[in-house]
């Protein structure tokens, strides 16, 4: 009979504890990745007339306000050691159905809450599979996805114009405060961070969700609800990418098959960088907020400049994830 | 890991005669339910184009649906190939779609720098550039998995992300076209009314299946897959291995690339081999090999890349919008990887057992 091996012990020499301030080690990825976004916008604002205007940074949250509500899905789903590649066309799903039943006079009280349900379905849907099915979510994800996608353009072959009064005054509404502006969809991507960060630190399947991506079987041992956990975040992943759709079609104000292409990528990078760790188990809701906006930062950062090419974004994104992933790595190696 | 694989004796006794022993076998074999649905598609095919399965003779080409629908296959049974071997090893290699780019764009750039484009020797040089190229971006992946222990779908999501902007950046964001015949040969010429492309994916296929099933390669590989940790203790290099499969699958997905590109004679940095990687994997998984590593099959991923490239082009022959394939895809995926998990098995076969034997209740997970 074979049981499990104990872990090698490994000889370390005990760390001699000094004086200095040692962040936590859990901390270290979000730090620095708040140390990376001050850097970047200090060198914004040494290189570039006119990007030390608070507008600026606050136009980064209303350009990237649905980036960072999808983020806040994956964050969930990553926690948990998952992925969820679906985010993208869920997205372009719930715009697309939004723009054409709007354009059928629907009133935006149904298609509102109908979206979300749509969207959420998809997400418990495919969490379902997962789990009792024993799917890698790799898979189950990249279905979902397919079908998403597939069913946009059953429903429409081009972008559908939204008219609707509600969502053109959803659009349209800037709260103005002291010569500044946020859009409405800043005040709902921040409320849906600030209650997802509670959910996560404060509640039990907050905890819940730290415990299955630390370890599933332990937590499984433990009594915990891994079942019921990890549905559920494929769900709250599949409520956060509609209402991600929705502030887009708020953004845009149109429905089109062909939105959000490759979204599920930038969110995946804005978790990564905001240092969680894609395994699972470890990492930070606040860390995801600043991955967005260091992507949001990096495009405009390149639209300042002018002269740099939209593909250099990616470049350094691809950049970014590197150094971050090899952050990690050292941080997760000394932990041990 | 914790994945049990599903011998026969872990089935419960069932009360069937002998006979149905041989069905059984087929039914079970891990190539039955892909090849099920290649052969419901093509057959399907003949009730729209009752000249589906006709193949003529043409200027001393093969002409055909078949012959078409292999040629298309193509880049994602190479892209496909090397994915296997890496899943096999427990990784997944998401930068396949931008090394495509990045070889064909290389390729084309160079040809098109060549004083005379029609010169086989520079044309084979360009093409030996693109594929070095390939050959160190899958170092690159390599060494980040295997050296640096990063976990794969993270290391190659790098390559994946920034090569899609280096494929651009060496276009410049154009598409670049190219007039050059012997660069043509590689995705749309004919050697013996063959395709080309055909060819030398049949080659590779060869070469890999023979090389892992012939060597006792294969089975390092699955080792490998099943638990690194014990591989090493037993004495096999892992970390060369790892590193080799990332390199196979970056040439591969070169090739694949430079027969994308030359069948069109341009190069596009944005668009070529997108979301490629995502078929590669489909067509892996279609193929019964297991995304946790540890048992994989080439046959099982060349009949998923021709499922999936059948599936294409029954959706054009048969008039429906083109994007909505992606329905009938995740159609095809879900009930695939369905009928593929024992799991799902057992709670069919439990569900079956009880409807009309009560008696016999139980034993479904």
């Amino acid at each position: 009979m074979i049981t499990d091996t104990p872990a090698p012990v490994q000889n370390r020499p005990v760390a001699t504890k000094g004086r200095v301030y040692r962040p936590n080690q859990r901390h270290i990825p979000v730090l620095a990745t708040l140390a990376l976004l001050a850097l970047m916008y200090g060198l914004g604002v040494a290189n570039y007339e006119g990007f030390s205007d608070t507008q600026v940074l606050l136009n980064i949250f209303v350009d990237n306000a649905f980036l960072l509500v999808v983020a806040v899905g994956m964050t969930f789903v990553i926690l948990t050691g998952g992925i969820d590649l679906s985010v993208g066309a869920v997205v372009a799903l719930t715009t697309v159905v939004a723009a054409t039943l709007l354009g059928k006079d629907w009133p935006p009280g149904v298609v509102l809450p109908l979206v979300l349900l749509i969207g959420t379905t998809i997400g418990l849907a495919m969490g379902c599979i997962i789990h009792f099915f024993e799917i890698p979510p790799f898979i189950a994800t990249l279905a979902g996805m397919f079908l998403a996608r597939g069913l946009c353009h059953l429903i429409s072959k081009e972008a559908i114009p939204i008219t609707d009064g509600f969502w053109t005054s959803m659009a349209q509404e800037r709260l103005r405060f002291g010569g500044f502006f946020i859009s409405l969809s800043v005040v709902i991507a921040v409320v849906v961070v600030l209650i997802a960060a509670f959910v996560l630190a404060y509640t039990r399947i907050g905890r819940n969700v730290y415990a299955i991506g630390g370890n599933a079987q332990s937590a499984l041992l433990m009594g915990l609800p891994v079942g019921r956990t990890r549905i559920s975040v494929y769900a709250i992943s599949g409520f956060c990418s509609a209402l991600g759709g929705v502030l887009l079609s708020f953004y845009m104000l149109s429905g089109d098959p062909l939105h959000a292409q490759g979204l599920e990528l930038d969110a995946i990078a804005a978790v990564v960088i905001g240092g969680t760790l894609l395994s699972g188990g470890s990492g930070f809701l606040f860390g995801t907020v600043l991955g967005v906006l260091v992507l949001g930062l990096i495009q405009t950062i390149i639209t300042f400049q002018g002269t740099l090419s939209s593909w250099w974004t990616r470049i350094v994104i691809g950049g970014l994830l590197f150094a971050f992933v090899l952050l990690q790595r050292l941080v997760t190696r000394r932990a041990r | 890991m914790t994945q049990p694989t599903v011998s026969e004796r872990s089935a419960p006794p069932d009360q069937t005669p002998e006979k149905r022993g041989m069905m059984r076998t087929v039914l079970r074999h891990r190539l039955f339910w892909p090849a099920a649905v290649l052969v419901l598609l093509l057959v399907g095919n003949v009730f729209f184009t009752p000249s589906f399965f006709s193949i003529r003779l043409q200027d001393g080409h093969l002409y055909g649906s078949l012959i078409d629908i292999l040629r298309a296959s193509t880049p994602l049974i190479l892209v496909g190939l090397g994915m296997t071997l890496v899943i096999a090893t427990g990784g997944i290699d998401l930068s396949v779609g931008s090394v495509m780019a990045i070889a064909g764009a290389v390729a084309c750039l160079r040809i098109s720098d060549l004083p005379d484009p029609n010169s086989v020797g520079g044309v084979l040089a360009a093409v030996g550039f693109a594929l070095l190229l390939a050959l160190v971006l899958g170092l690159w992946n390599g060494l980040l998995v295997a050296v640096g222990g990063i976990q794969p779908i993270i290391a190659t999501l790098i390559l994946m992300v920034a090569g899609r902007g280096l494929a651009q950046l060496i276009t410049d964001g154009q598409i670049i076209n190219v007039r050059s015949d012997p660069y043509r040969v590689i995705g749309a010429g004919y050697v013996l009314t063959v395709p080309v492309s055909v060819i030398i994916a049949g080659l590779f296929v060869a070469a890999a299946a023979l090389l892992v099933r012939r060597s006792a390669l294969g089975l390092l590989l699955e080792s490998v897959g099943g638990s690194p940790a014990a591989s090493r203790l037993a004495g096999i290099q892992a970390r060369t291995l790892i590193l080799t499969v990332y390199v196979f699958a970056a040439l591969c997905a070169g090739i694949a690339g430079l027969i994308f590109s030359s069948n069109v004679s341009s190069a596009d940095g944005n668009n070529t081999g997108n979301l490629i990687e995502l078929d590669a994997i489909l067509a892996v998984v279609i193929g019964g090999t297991a995304l946790t590593g540890g048992r994989f099959s080439i046959a099982g991923t060349v009949l998923g890349a021709v499922i999936i490239n059948t599936l294409n082009i029954t959706v054009y022959t048969v008039g429906i919008p083109s994007n909505v394939t992606l329905l009938f895809k995740a159609v095809v995926v879900v009930v695939l990887c369905l009928l593929q998990s024992p799991s799902f098995r057992a709670w069919a076969s439990g569900v079956k057992r009880l409807l009309p034997t009560p008696s016999r209740a139980g034993g479904a997970a």
